[in-house]
């Protein structure tokens, strides 16, 4: 059982914040780390792994420092984004190479390959796998030494669905043995399926920490802001504007639209159909204005 | 302080397909110039001397040097590969003292081997000058290999930087300029050559004293702060 300490971390490059004053403790179980593209995940995930030094603050695994401390990576375990691995090498090779590197054997390797399921294709040289496979064999060399905290960056970027599952699957195994699994991604969705803790973070800073149904709910209770067309727009304002699921209706002259901020989600994409056949006013656009993944993250910051 | 798998990973990297290529590449043309003036001019120790000296020495090695030595780590932290040698419970030190054994033994083998069958079929060793520059060869290998494997871990130009010094500052203005000549591997080197060598066709502007300490610390300082280099190697994230 392992638990990764940030204290107080800050990283700038040059005069660009990257991540900043960010403290979080990840304990056993599967954590995922969300947050847009850019936010600061792989500066975190570099400095959560020794790869990075922290401007300020500290990074402790069970009160030992990761930066400039090798003896600690006989008990991390590391997935990282960028897909170099020494192609010419074979998966067993480049497994059993990880595998000395921390003093063990071939036993340990064949048992981690076995574990991602790559022992069909370990002879094959690394340049001829796809994405997935790369990954999985990443993976083994990774858990070759039985690592008790495992860090993740964008594990499931470029994988095709069954693949995705297939490591999802690993890693909530991995969670379930009392490992502490932190994984990156920038896809709500992926984070959903597989992990029940989360920290969010938006433009280098710690936006939310906890369950993810907590942060879910304020993410899908916000005011949603909708930019609707119809052949009769002051009618179906007025309408509209009746129902308590409905907290606001701009008439944005310029756009020919009407911008609606609805407060209730569920009711009012339920509502807006309805009253528009009842009134027998016919609908043009309707389009959410505001559902990239950075305004949902913006908002749970201001939250 | 040395690491077999380190090492492995390290020669097959180096002696991969292309780079091979490139590492044998100029041995081949070396030989071939070497039989075609024997050929053509017969053995002569002045015409040994100056092929041996000018185009194995002056620029073979130090081309080969720069091609093993940046190429023992350059690669790998250009592509981030070398996150799997840094994750381990391994001291920076060690690898880069692996890396540069490799480096050296990779250096030797494809510049001070050829240089002596060069000179054997030049002019048969008169002289000695086959095994001098042999042995300039093998000194100046382990000083370009520590030099170039601390370039690999300080720039991702390395191969360029370390072209320029091989051939500017090497071939051209060690030629050249005299001052020059004391701040040279090649001049330091000849110095132990010279040692080596019967006659007076081997010939350095350095003395041996001051050779073999600037040699053994450039050497050291290169391995020691290069394994510092890696100590704190960042590695950048794809944002």
């Amino acid at each position: 059982m392992s638990t990764l300490s940030l204290d107080h971390v800050s990283r700038w490059f040059g005069n660009v914040v990257a991540v900043n004053d960010i403290t979080m403790t990840i304990g056993p179980g599967v954590t995922g780390l969300l947050g847009p593209n850019g936010a600061g995940k792989s500066t975190l995930i570099n400095m959560m792994g020794g790869f990075l030094a922290p401007s300020t603050g500290t990074v402790t695994l069970d009160g030992q420092p990761v930066w400039r401390n090798e003896e600690i990576y006989r008990h991390i375990g590391i997935v990282p984004e960028r897909e170099a691995m020494y192609d010419f090498l074979t998966g067993r090779e480049f497994v059993l190479a990880n595998a000395e590197l921390h003093g063990l054997g071939a036993k340990e390797a064949q048992r981690a390959l076995a574990t991602v399921e790559m022992e069909y294709a370990q002879d094959r040289r690394i340049a001829t796998y796809s994405k997935g496979m790369r990954q999985r064999v990443k993976m083994a060399s990774a858990l070759v030494h039985d690592p008790s905290l495992l860090l993740l960056d964008e594990p499931f970027n470029g994988m095709d669905p069954r693949q995705r599952m297939q490591l999802m699957d690993l890693l909530r195994r991995m969670g379930d043995e009392g490992r502490t699994v932190l994984f990156s991604s920038h896809i709500l969705e992926e984070v959903e399926q597989l992990a029940r803790h989360i920290e969010v973070v938006v433009a280098g800073r710690h936006a939310a920490s906890g369950d993810f149904r907590r942060i879910r709910r304020l993410m899908t209770d916000r005011p949603h802001r909708y930019l609707v067309r119809s052949s009769d727009d002051r009618a179906l304002a007025a309408a509209l504007i009746a129902d308590p699921s409905t907290s606001g209706i701009e008439v944005d002259h310029a756009e020919g639209a009407l911008r609606i901020q609805a407060v209730d989600f569920a009711r009012f994409t339920a509502l807006l159909p309805r009253v528009a056949r009842d009134q027998g006013i016919r609908l043009l656009t309707v389009s959410p204005s505001d559902e990239s993944l950075e305004s949902v993250f913006s908002y749970l910051v201001a939250a | 302080m040395y690491d077999p798998t380190v090492a492995r990973l390290t020669y097959r990297a180096l002696l991969g397909r292309r780079r091979a290529l490139i590492l044998g590449a100029l041995p081949l043309l070396l030989l071939v110039i070497s039989v075609a003036v024997r050929a053509l001019a017969g053995a002569d120790d002045q015409t040994t001397a100056d092929v041996l000296g000018g185009l194995a020495l002056a620029t073979m090695v130090p081309i080969i040097g720069v091609i093993a030595g940046t190429g023992a780590i350059g690669p790998e932290i250009d592509d981030g590969s070398v996150v799997y040698l840094l994750s381990k419970p391994v001291k920076r030190p060690t690898i880069i003292f692996t890396k540069l054994i490799v480096a050296i033994a990779v250096t030797m083998v494809f510049s001070a081997v050829p240089t002596l069958i060069a000179g054997l079929v030049l002019n048969g060793n008169g002289q000695q000058i086959a095994v001098a520059y042999t042995v300039a060869a093998l000194v100046a290998s382990i000083a370009y290999a520590a030099v170039f494997l601390l370039l690999g871990t300080v720039s991702r130009h390395a191969v360029v930087f370390g072209l320029v010094y091989a051939l500017v500052w090497e071939a051209l203005f060690g030629s050249l300029v005299p001052g020059a000549r004391t701040l040279s591997v090649q001049q330091w080197s000849l110095a132990v050559a010279h040692k080596v060598s019967d006659g007076q066709l081997v010939t350095s502007d350095v003395g041996l004293p001051t050779a073999t300490v600037l040699l053994a610390a450039v050497t050291v300082l290169a391995t020691w702060y290069a394994g510092q280099r890696l100590r704190s190697l960042t590695l950048a994230g794809e944002e």
